[in-house]
């Protein structure tokens, strides 16, 4: 078991190593690109051989970096074109605010998405369960783009209850987290609560919940002792590997609200050709979605005694 | 029979599902009284509707079935009458049920311990420790040694008859009156099963239970109940005491199942299987009158086929049977029809394989291996194969589950390459030379057929471009044309109909589907056919039916077969020469009457005496093995078999690999046991004496 | 001894590939949230189709900056879904914009289908190195979250039809390989796989004829989603200024113009978000109808 968690954690190690080393080349191959974007289109090439040659640039190819990798790790990601500080400075409080935002998501959407699938799992094509699917599938089909329109429309522009916009200007303010949350959770839950519907309704077929029923268990036993055992393996795996799907998802919510969260971090970062930015914003997406699916792996090993105990 | 009031009192009985095609009446008339103590069985093949009624007895028929007629009574209330509370304290601890696949039965993340544990908690409310003790005492009258351990262990660390045995545990642990077996032993190797078996009907005395035994195999019945009830199409077409049914069959049907088994008095050459002709009705078009009109040899236009037919009582007392006209054909029905055939000659070695040896590796990436070095293992899946086959035999290789049959199948065929040995096919060396290597001619005259009708045929293509493939890789035709001819031509010699050439697998049943895979296996005229289970997935019907078929393309091509089972009777029937392989080496082989008598390897004689037979003139030995086969990771250094050999010498036999006897040139015994000793033994089967057999 | 020849219902003969198409689609009527799907996106593909003929007013024509819907428009024809800031028709905008839809979208999934099936099934089947190395890469391309992919990947080539197209097959290949790769590692093992490998048939021949069409059933439905997802993936590319460039209407970027004035004027981001809800329903219902029918078989 330990071996096969550190063999996992090897091969995220080395993803991470890839991936850099691909953000590297795709960012930082031409050192005039670079010398360009840093000091503006405007400087001249003087100015630029300069700045080059006191930042390194001249050096070869795998020396530049590694010395970045180097820096790179020890949380030295270079300056922010844009905003003109570290990256760092700005890099872990947006993230810090992505989480938070991603925390509550989570928080609604999980109990949401695991009852509503359970309860139209159990009693798979009776009433509930079609509204349950049809519910699902209807959420999981308007973007998020659309609905945060939708519902800003609706509780920011008609009812006037929520607002706008959630940039916080004012110190934290938790209505302001309201709207986005429901974005996020709308579309997300549908697809879970389908997945999670799927498990159980398979796990309701099976032998074993048969035999359980003519043991003459209690039926509330058969499927709290019996059914979710098995059926929430597979959820949980789909749940862990949402956080990967919410860096995603933030992007577009975090932009529409002007929230200022990691998403709308790396697409102003993108759209400004802010290099360095950009690179340490992927490879925290990176780091995030290599360990949420290391997690789910090794979870659901641990979970399923068929292989933990092989 | 006790005077006292049934059990269990079934009164025609009518049981539909509903679909969204209609309704589908699965169950038509059947009736059973069952008394306290008592074992009766329930045979027919697929689609009878045995298991819809032990469905119907738990009252657990899915949201879309429903009993439409007839009634249940348990200790003389009506099934249909007992509120959903009073089924559950019924269900598990008044009748109780044991299942067909014991691995599926079981939920994967519970141990089995707290599975057993439920049982008495839930139905006479003891605690925890109470509980406990009383799963780990079953346990032991289940005779599963180291009932602790099961009770931590979860259902996939046990093997197949162990996973059987909790789940008889399970079942026995609420104290039932009626124990409702469905199947139990189809899932398990033939050992496996005569344990099992012989495990069922020990509780049965013990515990005074009675027993509904639903199965297909009419030996197994024989062995296990007194009384018997033959379903054909969702009705009981005849029941009765044990002997009198198999002694002397009423029914057409019952009659022509027995045709169908092969039993130790039938002899593929001189009595023939005689299948039934014709197919299972559809439950939503069987025929007006008697639902077996059809397939009789003797319906009567005009009678058989006016109006339902009614269980009648016949001659003998508690016999009954549904047929119009029974008494008339009583005589005649115990003279089955059999045409003889002659038998083929036997031609020179085609194949021989010599030190066989095939292993797999496995890379061990654990901790320890990385330490001691030994990051690889092997599974000796087949070691030092010594055999030979002959021009028009049938050789039967014969093991169970794990013993290597499928992996020499695999080498033989080219999808797997020999680790070490010769393999001699018409005179070229194949063990080495993978599918890849070998020529269009070769390929052509070593083909396969397979075990899962299911699988054997590709769903998406049609039959007719399925076999038109086969026939022009191997180059026996070119144009189109001819390619068609011919396929049509096989079709009629599988006995399928010429349209058929058009369709799908999805629309073929599962003997069609095999008919299918054996003409594409005779597509090329192959010099020889390696048959892997080929029957092992058909109802008994079917089965003999597809037997025969391949016996008269045998006879009529001349070619070798190379037959793969676990089931001896059939083995017995069609081979010739048997090999019997364990755990990769080979214990026993010679022909066909040297191996079913002495002397015997003691595996072979076990093997034997766990073989149902379906005749009550023939006593069998017991002999039941204790213990699981080993790994084949870690094969025991001497003889394979020693671990659970009932004959086992001595030290000797777990060290020092055994010598190879032989008291005929071609039948060689691998065993420490002296040979003297061995012709010694007496046989596993005996005929019973005429006066012993009432 | 009389014919043993068993017969079986008489089923409808298999008939043409075409026959059978039809009688495919026909089955979908097995299905209410089937039919619903098909409904909406031949809607939409029939609006796409005959959009110079539906579509009222030339979109990128500035005629009426901010009509209520509804309005009458000087010169004859109404704006029934009311005009943009700069004065374009909404209604024309979205008949347009479903052409533009309706074409990258099956082309980005046609193309990433192609590169995903190539790979799975040569992992799938040939296993080993071959295997390794293509998840490997599978890997480290899904290991970035979706949308940060395309955002680096459009930032660095830049924004155009064929650049999406292959932004998309670039970012969704690998799924569809894993999917394949999964089915393969379970048909292989079949019986008529090992009838075909021991006539000597090649190891394509055998991918391709032998196990695809038997792994077309979760591909098909897989499809659908797969659609519905990168319709969602355009719109939300064209929403953040990373899609289509202008004036191409793109459903994406006519709400992402327009939201800021949604205060006064509902009507110009609400009603883009109606046609592209409908048009990735359609897919969603259409794939959930395709799975119940196949769990019916």
């Amino acid at each position: 078991m330990v071996i096969f968690i550190l063999r996992r954690l090897g091969t995220m190690a080395l993803t991470m190593l890839v991936v850099s080393l691909l953000l590297f080349l795709l960012l930082e191959l031409t050192p005039g690109n670079v010398a360009t974007k840093v000091l503006g289109p405007y400087s001249s090439q003087e100015q630029r051989n300069l700045w080059l040659e006191a930042h390194g640039y001249f050096e070869p190819l795998w020396v530049r970096y590694g010395t970045w990798l180097g820096r790179f790790v020890t949380g030295d990601f270079g300056d922010s074109i844009r905003f003109k500080v570290p990256v760092a400075e700005v890099l872990w409080p947006r993230l810090w605010n992505t989480a938070i935002l991603g925390f509550w998501t989570f928080a609604v959407m999980i109990p949401l998405s695991l009852v509503l699938g359970v309860l139209a799992g159990m009693r798979e094509g009776s009433l509930l369960d079609r509204t349950i699917s049809v519910g699902s599938i209807i959420t999981t089909s308007v973007p998020e783009f659309a609905s945060a329109v939708l519902l800003a429309a609706i509780f920011v522009f008609w009812l006037g209850i929520l607002p706008g916009t959630s940039a916080m200007s004012g110190g934290f303010d938790w209505v302001q987290l309201i709207l986005p949350v429901m974005v996020l959770v709308l579309y997300d839950f549908g697809y879970v609560a389908r997945m999670t519907r799927a498990s159980m309704a398979e796990v309701m077929t099976t032998h074993y919940i048969r035999t359980a029923v003519l043991k003459g268990l209690p039926y509330r036993r058969v499927i709290l002792r019996h059914a979710l055992r098995n059926a929430l393996i597979a959820p949980f795996t789909v749940i862990t590997l949402q956080i990967n799907w919410l860096l995603s998802g933030v992007i577009v919510v975090e932009f529409f609200f002007a929230y200022k969260g990691f998403g709308a971090l790396l697409l102003e970062a993108s759209l400004n050709q802010d290099i360095f930015l950009i690179e340490a914003c992927a490879m925290v997406a990176v780091f995030v979605a290599a360990s949420t699916q290391t997690i789910a792996d090794v979870g659901y090993t641990v979970l399923n005694p068929r292989i933990r105990f092989a | 029979m006790s005077d006292e009031a049934p059990l269990l009192e079934i009164e025609n009985l009518c049981i539909s599902y509903f679909t969204r095609a209609g309704e589908i009446p699965a169950v038509v008339d059947f009736s059973m009284t069952l008394h306290a103590g008592e074992s009766i069985g329930l045979v027919g093949e697929s689609g009878c509707g045995k298991s819809t009624v032990a469905m119907a007895i738990m009252q657990y028929m899915g949201s879309n079935g429903g009993i439409v007629g007839g009634s249940i009574r348990f200790k003389g209330r009506d099934l249909t009458s007992f509120s959903a509370r009073e089924l559950r304290r019924l269900r598990g601890s008044e009748v109780a049920m044991i299942y067909q696949e014991p691995m599926a039965a079981l939920n994967p993340s519970l141990t089995l311990g707290s599975q057993l544990m439920e049982v008495p908690m839930t139905h006479e409310g003891l605690s925890q420790s109470e509980a406990h003790d009383r799963a780990v005492e079953m346990l032991s009258d289940v005779r599963l040694s180291d009932a602790e351990r099961v009770m931590d262990a979860y259902p996939h660390q046990i093997s197949g008859g162990q996973q059987q045995r909790v789940v008889i545990a399970m079942a026995l642990l609420g104290k039932p009156s009626l124990l409702l077996l469905d199947e139990p032993t189809t899932a398990l190797d033939v050992t496996v099963e005569a344990g099992i078996v012989k495990l069922v009907a020990d509780i049965s005395k013990k515990f005074g239970t009675a027993q509904i035994y639903i199965s297909h195999n009419m030996g197994l019945i024989l062995e296990t109940c007194e009384r018997v009830s033959v379903m054909y199409s969702g009705e009981a077409i005849e029941d009765g005491r044990i002997v009198d049914l198999f002694e002397r069959p009423l029914h057409p049907y019952t009659q022509g199942l027995f045709g169908c088994i092969p039993l130790p008095s039938a002899d593929k050459n001189a009595r023939p299987l005689t299948p039934i002709r014709g197919q299972l009705p559809l439950p939503h078009e069987r025929p007006p009158g008697c639902f077996f009109g059809p397939r009789c040899d003797y319906f009567r236009d005009g009678l058989c086929n006016r109006d339902l037919v009614p269980m009648e009582p016949s001659d003998e007392a508690n016999h009954q049977v549904r047929c119009l006209r029974w008494q008339e054909i009583a005589a005649e029905i115990q003279e089955r029809k059999v045409v003889g055939r002659e038998r083929i000659e036997v031609g020179e070695e085609v194949l021989r394989a010599t030190a066989l040896q095939k292993y797999y590796p496995i890379y061990d990436r654990s901790l320890a291996a990385l330490i001691s070095g030994k990051g690889v293992r092997y599974v000796k899946a087949n070691e030092t194969l010594d055999f030979g086959a002959c021009i028009g035999e049938t050789v039967a290789i014969v093991g169970e589950s794990g013993c290597g049959k499928s992996t020499f199948a695999k080498v033989l065929m080219g999808l797997e390459t020999a680790t070490a040995g010769e393999l001699n096919f018409a005179g070229n060396e194949i063990g080495k030379s993978p599918v890849r290597k070998r020529s269009p001619q070769q390929l052509g005259s070593l083909q396969m057929v397979f075990q899962n009708p299911n699988d054997t045929l590709n769903p998406s293509h049609t039959i007719g471009a399925q076999i038109g493939r086969v026939i022009k890789k191997f180059g026996v035709e070119s144009d189109k044309a001819k390619i068609q001819e011919r396929v049509l031509a096989l079709l009629d010699t599988v006995k399928l109909p010429r349209d058929f050439y058009k369709r799908r697998p999805r629309q073929l049943s599962g003997g069609q589907k095999q008919r299918v895979g054996i003409a594409r296996a005779f597509a090329g005229n192959p010099k020889m056919v390696v048959a892997d289970e080929p029957i092992s997935a058909l109802d008994v019907s079917v089965a003999a039916a597809v037997t025969e078929l391949l016996m008269e393309i045998q006879r009529e091509h001349g070619t070798t077969l190379l037959f793969i089972s676990h089931d001896l009777s059939v083995v017995r029937y069609l081979a010739d020469r048997i090999v019997v392989m364990y755990l990769g080496q080979i214990m026993e082989r010679g022909t066909t009457e040297q191996v079913f008598a002495p002397p015997y390897h003691p595996y072979t004689e076990a093997l034997l005496s766990a073989v149902p037979i379906a005749d009550p003139n023939v006593e069998k030995r017991e002999i039941v093995l204790e213990g699981n086969v080993p790994s084949a990771l870690n094969p025991p250094k001497g003889c394979p078999f020693a671990t659970r050999c009932p004959r086992k010498v001595g030290d000797i036999c777990d060290n020092e690999p055994p010598p190879h006897i032989s008291d005929h040139p071609r039948h060689v015994i691998a065993c420490h046991i002296p040979l003297e000793d061995l012709v010694k033994v007496e046989p596993v089967f005996s005929t019973v004496p005429e006066e012993a057999a009432e | 001894m009389t014919d043993i020849a068993e017969t079986v219902t008489p089923a409808p003969s298999a008939g043409s590939a075409f026959g059978r198409a039809i009688r495919s689609f026909a089955l979908i009527r097995e299905s209410g949230a089937g039919m619903v799907g098909v409904a909406l996106i031949l809607f939409w593909v029939f609006v796409a189709i005959f959009a110079p003929l539906i579509a009222p007013f030339d979109p990128n024509a500035t005629l009426q900056p901010f009509a209520k819907p509804g309005t009458v428009y000087a010169t004859g024809g109404t704006f029934w879904l009311g005009t943009d800031h700069i004065g374009r028709d909404i209604l024309s905008r979205i008949i347009w914009g479903s052409r533009t839809v309706l074409f990258y979208a099956p082309l980005a999934t046609f193309s990433a289908y192609l590169v995903g099936i190539l790979m799975g099934l040569a992992a799938g089947y040939f296993r080993g190195k071959i295997d390794e190395v293509l998840s490997f890469i599978a890997n480290i391309i899904l290991s970035f979250p979706v949308l940060v992919l395309y955002i680096l990947v459009i930032a660095t080539i830049g924004a155009s039809g064929i650049n999406i197209v292959i932004a998309i097959t670039f970012a969704s290949a690998p799924g569809i390989m894993r999917i394949v790769r999964g089915l393969v590692l379970d048909l292989r093992n079949r019986d008529y796989v090992a009838a075909a490998q021991t006539r000597g048939e090649s190891s394509w021949h055998i991918m391709l004829v032998e196990i695809l069409p038997n792994a077309r059933g979760p591909l098909i439905v897989d499809a659908c989603l797969r659609l519905g997802y990168v319709i969602i993936t355009i719109g939300v590319l064209g929403f953040l200024g990373l899609g289509l460039p202008p004036p191409d209407p793109d459903w994406g970027s006519m709400i992402n113009e327009t939201r800021s004035m949604a205060l006064a004027f509902p009507h110009m981001t609400v009603f883009p978000c109606i046609a592209i809800s409908s048009l990735i329903l359609g897919f969603n219902m259409l794939a959930d109808g395709l799975r119940e029918i196949a769990l019916r078989d």
